[in-house]
């Protein structure tokens, strides 16, 4: 096989993997729109918050130690403690759930039967608080994250494709990062045992009727406002994955919170209420960016990832305005 | 018991269909007008001009514009940041091109040339509704700025990727750049504001207005009791982007002086448009300046609070600030999802009736 196949071959496989990282973003969004038509723009500072929070608990940070140092004068920054990263990441999501519970106390009961765009906003106010809030809670230093994931190339697949390459052509073998192909793998058990828990609980069964139909929920007897909470909760634990995926590959700071704005031209072209949407838009996106960059990149001067994806989402919506497998928009008067 | 129309006689039709129908109101519109225009260009300073007017002015003409697209025509836009930027490399492209040209004709081009490139984006939300709009409008927002980043041509090949406003003058006095007197570019964007305001004022209530709110109530509908959506959508992309392009040749000429794409029109200005917007009123010119007020008033108020007066380091301030303006905007969409104008509007009910509320 000649280098320039296998380049291309890399190419996409890791555009693959990346794209699995933005489905998993995206997936927070999707269930959220579901359940509560809210078009949740937070998603991705949820992802840094958890993020943060579990690196802050794992290495036994103080908790809004600059404001008490600031306030009290003080000399305050650590208890001491390490935790083992399973006991963290249960605590985190215990504090992912606590919050679920605040949003809906706080925001949302308060904002039903509002105007989709007051509740888009809604959410803005909330990112905007979640950002200088984390940053107050464990400070704005870039942080790093390990949870025991292995990490760096994989030398066996280096090997192997070396050996792909004609002889004595100018190939040295794939680069694939370890951590990604942990990515994909817990994409897929997250994705298999979310799709396991809709179908087959009455929970899930009771978010089902929830997104399906408000009205008709309520009826039957389902209580939106758990719903919701237990919703929040799920993207809530959907963020902690995204953000120790992302955050064990570049290291827990700020620009985190802007894979939400990555996520957004994943789910407009998988449609905002379809789960396999948000895969396989994932998928696309991310193929479609790097064999992009890949390939035309270098004639534009590069850095085209900042908006290939979003350029390629619009001309696609022209043609499908509701997404690939977005339910089909009907309007009347 | 003088804020009342009892009195005030209405002969003819223009004085039926004023702006300002009640003579309180009136009164102190020139009252305002008249500190805007003779006494504030004599008592100010720059620590004011640079953090609070000049600001001030500059996003209340964007938040015009973009209370055109999303509070009258209903098409919520995330590109604000982007068509600024257009706005600014148009202004500095001119400037440097044709160094004679006056530099109110090159605000206005500039404002012009956005139009265009914010029509263009436009046309996508012929097909495209809703939120599936806005993210397509941050389409307009990364490509732009990646391209202004990207093509030295736009920035004169300087080293740095920078842009930097060279000196012009109205009447020989120097209004863009970083020598510019305080008073001087306070008025050249205090003009230019009044002049948009009163065309937006008057714009958003005849027929073009009007048929950007019927797309806004209900797009469908409009189509059959003969609203062009093309033509309506399409004029209130152009007419806000005009706009947002004007804000952006002042942001960057006047208050900046000097600027760097990515730092000065990010995705970030877009959302702060947009707040003003949604905290001042969608739908509302009132509004436009309120959310500005309120925007650019408040970062300042908390940093003089916390730095100046408590002593706090910048760092947990701006923190501290981002969690407060968080707060607050979920705290006015509870309270009052039509923002400041809605307050305003109801605080005049009031006052109409006051002192006998019955």
């Amino acid at each position: 096989m000649s280098p320039v196949f296998l380049n291309t071959l890399e190419v996409i496989l890791n555009g693959l993997m990346a794209g699995v990282m933005y489905s998993l973003v995206a997936l927070g969004f999707v269930l959220i729109y579901k359940a509560s038509g809210i078009f949740n723009y937070a998603q991705g500072v949820m992802a840094l918050f958890a993020a943060l929070t579990l690196v802050g608990l794992q290495t036994g940070q103080v908790p809004f130690s600059h404001l008490i140092n600031a306030i009290f004068g003080t000399e305050v920054h650590h208890f001491g403690w390490e935790l083992p990263a399973l006991v963290a990441i249960v605590l985190t999501l215990g504090v992912m759930v606590i919050f679920a519970i605040l949003v809906e106390r706080l925001v949302l009961r308060h904002l039903v039967g509002q105007e989709p765009i007051i509740l888009f906003m809604a959410t803005i106010g909330l990112a905007y608080f979640m950002e200088g809030f984390g940053d107050l809670m464990w400070g704005s230093d870039i942080k790093k994250l390990d949870v025991g994931l292995p990490s760096g190339g994989s030398f066996w697949l280096e090997d192997v494709t070396r050996g792909w390459a004609a002889e004595g052509a100018d190939y040295y073998g794939m680069y694939i990062d370890l951590l990604d192909v942990w990515a994909a793998i817990v994409a897929t058990i997250l994705v298999v045992s979310l799709t396991l828990f809709s179908q087959y609980t009455k929970t899930g069964r009771a978010l089902r009727a929830v997104a399906d139909d408000h009205q008709a929920a309520l009826s039957v007897g389902i209580d939106l406002r758990t719903i919701w909470v237990i919703t929040w909760a799920i993207a809530g634990f959907v963020a902690l994955v995204a953000g120790v995926m992302w955050g064990a590959k570049s290291g827990v700071q700020f620009s985190l919170s802007l894979i939400a704005l990555k996520a957004l031209p994943v789910l407009m072209l998988g449609g905002f209420t379809s789960i396999p949407g948000a895969i396989v838009g994932g998928l696309i996106i991310g193929v479609g960016e790097k064999l992009f960059e890949y390939a035309i990149g270098p004639m534009l001067g590069g850095a085209t990832e900042n908006w290939f994806a979003y350029v390629l989402a619009l001309l696609f919506l022209v043609f499908r305005p509701q997404g690939l497998f977005g339910e089909k928009i009907i309007e009347r008067v | 018991m003088f804020y009342r129309e009892a009195g005030d006689f209405k002969t003819n039709y223009a004085d039926d269909s004023q702006t300002f129908p009640i003579a309180f109101d009136r009164k102190a519109y020139y009252a305002a007008m008249f500190v805007a225009f003779c006494v504030i260009p004599l008592v100010i300073n720059s620590y004011w001009e640079k953090s609070v007017l000049v600001p001030f002015l500059v996003w209340s003409i964007a938040a015009l514009g973009l209370n055109i697209l999303t509070g009258y025509c209903g098409q919520v836009s995330l590109g604000t940041g982007g068509f600024m930027a257009v706005g600014a490399f148009a202004a500095y492209k001119l400037m440097t091109a044709f160094p004679e040209l006056n530099i109110f004709f090159v605000v206005f081009l500039s404002g012009g040339i956005t139009a265009l490139v914010g029509i263009a984006f436009g046309l996508p939300s012929l097909r495209i509704k809703g939120f599936y709009l806005a993210v397509a409008t941050l389409a307009a927002q990364f490509f732009l700025v990646w391209l202004f980043n990207k093509v030295p041509w736009f920035y004169n090949y300087s080293a740095s990727g920078q842009i930097t406003a060279p000196e012009r003058t109205v009447f020989g006095v120097i209004v863009t750049g970083p020598n510019a007197p305080s008073w001087a570019t306070y008025l050249f964007c205090l003009t230019i504001l009044f002049l948009l305001a009163w065309g937006a004022r008057n714009l958003t209530r005849g027929r073009i207005g009007r048929s950007w709110m019927a797309i806004r109530d209900m797009d469908i509908a409009a189509e059959i009791i003969g609203v062009d959506p093309l033509k309506a959508k399409l004029s209130a992309f152009g007419v806000s982007s005009f706009y947002i392009g004007v804000a952006g040749a002042l942001f960057f000429a006047s208050y900046l002086g000097a600027a760097e794409v990515t730092e000065a029109f990010g995705i970030n200005q877009s959302f702060l448009v947009l707040f003003m917007i949604i905290i001042g009123g969608l739908g509302s010119i009132f509004g436009s300046f309120a959310g500005a007020a309120f925007m650019v008033l408040m970062p300042v108020a908390l940093k003089n609070l916390l730095v100046g007066g408590l002593g706090w380091p910048t760092d947990i301030a701006a923190h501290l600030e981002l969690t407060i303006v968080g707060a607050l905007i979920i705290f006015f969409l509870i309270v009052e999802p039509h923002g400041l104008a809605q307050l305003w509007r109801l605080t005049k009910e009031k006052l109409r009736l006051w002192p006998f509320p019955y």
